[in-house]
């Protein structure tokens, strides 16, 4: 039986203003490095990367990281940020990416999603999309890390992207990333019945049985950053607490 | 011993040849027909479309290379899209003969109600027959990393060494002789995946 997937995400923020202050590279990987060293000892299902500073300064994606951290990852990774060519795309892959997460240029650009299915395959392809609960209650996509409204559902830009050959979405509803406030049920449920591809819930989880909510709605993953860095919660123990509530996971010696 | 990991353009390298360095292995990255033939052991990773790799495995001149180091008894790892160039056609892309190395086709997975395409996750192996060197000191149903749309039918469930439970039942790892396919990642399925890509460099 397939199991549900727990993902920890990194944000590599951080490391960008630490690279621009002038340390040199190895310096600069060091702590996404040692977080990467302690998810593979403890044997997480997967690692998300984003470099979230990537898109909003105009860089590109930061390969010698990517690849630094994918080699070392032995577990797959899904990358993203600032991913904006088919060339970006290939070589993400090439220095051992397993997915590329696409959000903006895939909404500027819509036929990357197109050319990288065809190219990459679309198990490579992640459309990560960013939305916000507006105040009449409408779900819309946002890009540019949250500061530009596009005018398109969060429903309609899933089935769009899965149309073009999107491999999996990775949802996040924007004001709940970060604040541990529990996940968008309503969003990922709408979302999971709009498309069949994988959708990995992202965004505001607030604890094990948010998580367990998250997948009876639909997702097929659930994907967090904060829940992790900021509290005591392990993705082992997520996983034994979503076992006892019947949900199959992957319970590995050690996690 | 030398191990070729084959580079055809065709993604993600890094991971494979890490594992084999763990390993113990030195791994060489193999792009033209003379390097190829004078590995010992070989590995087909990759991910992507099946026609654009045939295409690419062509213009480098490796089919035949790949055909006669199997001939000559050289063991031939398949990975991913690496698994389903063994067989003899794929239809992704439009119907393109693979290597034919293990009979078969490769077809689009035709998920069961509740099931999702691509099948991405994590999914239990359970191995066919028993004792096959590949599985030692795994047991059947351990759990390895799948990412893929299009999955492998065996002509012959002879060379159907590990079935997974997902769209039906699909072949996760298929055996003829010295050639062996797997459909997950080994060089994402952390221990266990270590443990087989030893096992393997071992049998």
């Amino acid at each position: 039986m397939l199991k549900v997937r727990v993902i920890p995400t990194l944000l590599l923020r951080e490391v960008g203003l630490v690279k621009g202050a002038g340390f040199d590279s190895w310096r600069a990987v060091g702590t996404p490095l040692q977080a990467v060293k302690v998810y593979n000892r403890r044997d997480v299902d997967e690692l998300v990367l984003l470099d979230i500073g990537a898109t909003p300064a105009g860089a590109g994606p930061d390969f010698d990281m990517i690849g630094t951290l994918a080699r070392e990852s032995m577990v797959p990774m899904t990358i993203g940020g600032g991913v904006a060519s088919i060339e970006h795309f290939r070589r993400a892959l090439q220095v051992g990416a397993d997915k590329v997460a696409i959000n903006s240029a895939a909404f500027r650009t819509p036929e990357l999603i197109d050319r990288a299915a065809d190219q990459c395959g679309s198990q490579a392809v992640v459309v990560s999309i960013d939305y916000r609960v507006e105040a009449d209650g409408s779900r819309m996509t946002y890009i540019g890390c949250g500061t530009e409204r596009t005018g398109w559902t969060v429903v309609d830009w899933a089935r769009e992207a899965e149309q073009r050959g999107a491999g999996e979405i990775l949802l996040c509803e924007i004001d709940r990333d970060g604040t541990l406030g529990g996940y968008d049920l309503t969003g990922i449920q709408s979302v999971a019945q709009a498309v069949s591809i994988p959708v990995v819930a992202s965004g505001g989880a607030r604890d094990y049985a948010d998580m367990v909510s998250a997948i009876r709605s639909g997702a097929d993953a659930v994907a967090a950053g904060a829940l992790y860095l900021f509290t005591q919660s392990t993705p082992g123990e997520a996983k034994r607490h979503m076992a006892d509530a019947g949900i199959a996971v992957r319970l590995a010696p050690g996690s | 011993m030398t191990v070729a990991v084959v580079d055809y353009g065709m993604g993600n390298l890094g991971s494979v040849l890490r594992a084999l360095e763990d390993l113990g292995t030195r791994p060489e990255i193999v792009a033209t027909p003379e390097r190829l033939t004078e590995a010992e052991r070989i590995i087909l990773p990759g991910v992507g479309n099946f026609a654009v790799a045939m295409e690419r495995l062509n213009a480098l001149g490796l089919v035949g290379p790949l055909r006669s180091s199997v001939e000559a008894g050289r063991p031939l790892l398949g990975i991913c899209l690496g698994m389903q160039l063994l067989a003899s056609r794929g239809e992704e892309g439009g119907s393109s003969p693979g290597l034919a190395l293990v009979p078969g086709d490769i077809v689009r997975i035709d998920p069961r109600e509740g099931e999702r395409v691509p099948h991405i996750g994590w999914n239990e192996v359970h191995e066919t027959g028993s004792g096959h060197a590949l599985f030692t000191g795994i047991p059947s149903g351990t759990d390895f990393y799948f990412v893929h749309s299009f999955q492998f039918r065996p002509e012959t469930l002879d060379d159907a060494l590990a079935v997974t439970d997902y769209a039906g039942g699909l072949v996760s790892v298929v055996g003829r002789g010295h050639v062996t396919g797997v459909q997950f990642h080994p060089e994402k399925s952390s221990r266990a995946g270590r443990r087989m890509l030893g096992n393997w460099l071992m049998s």
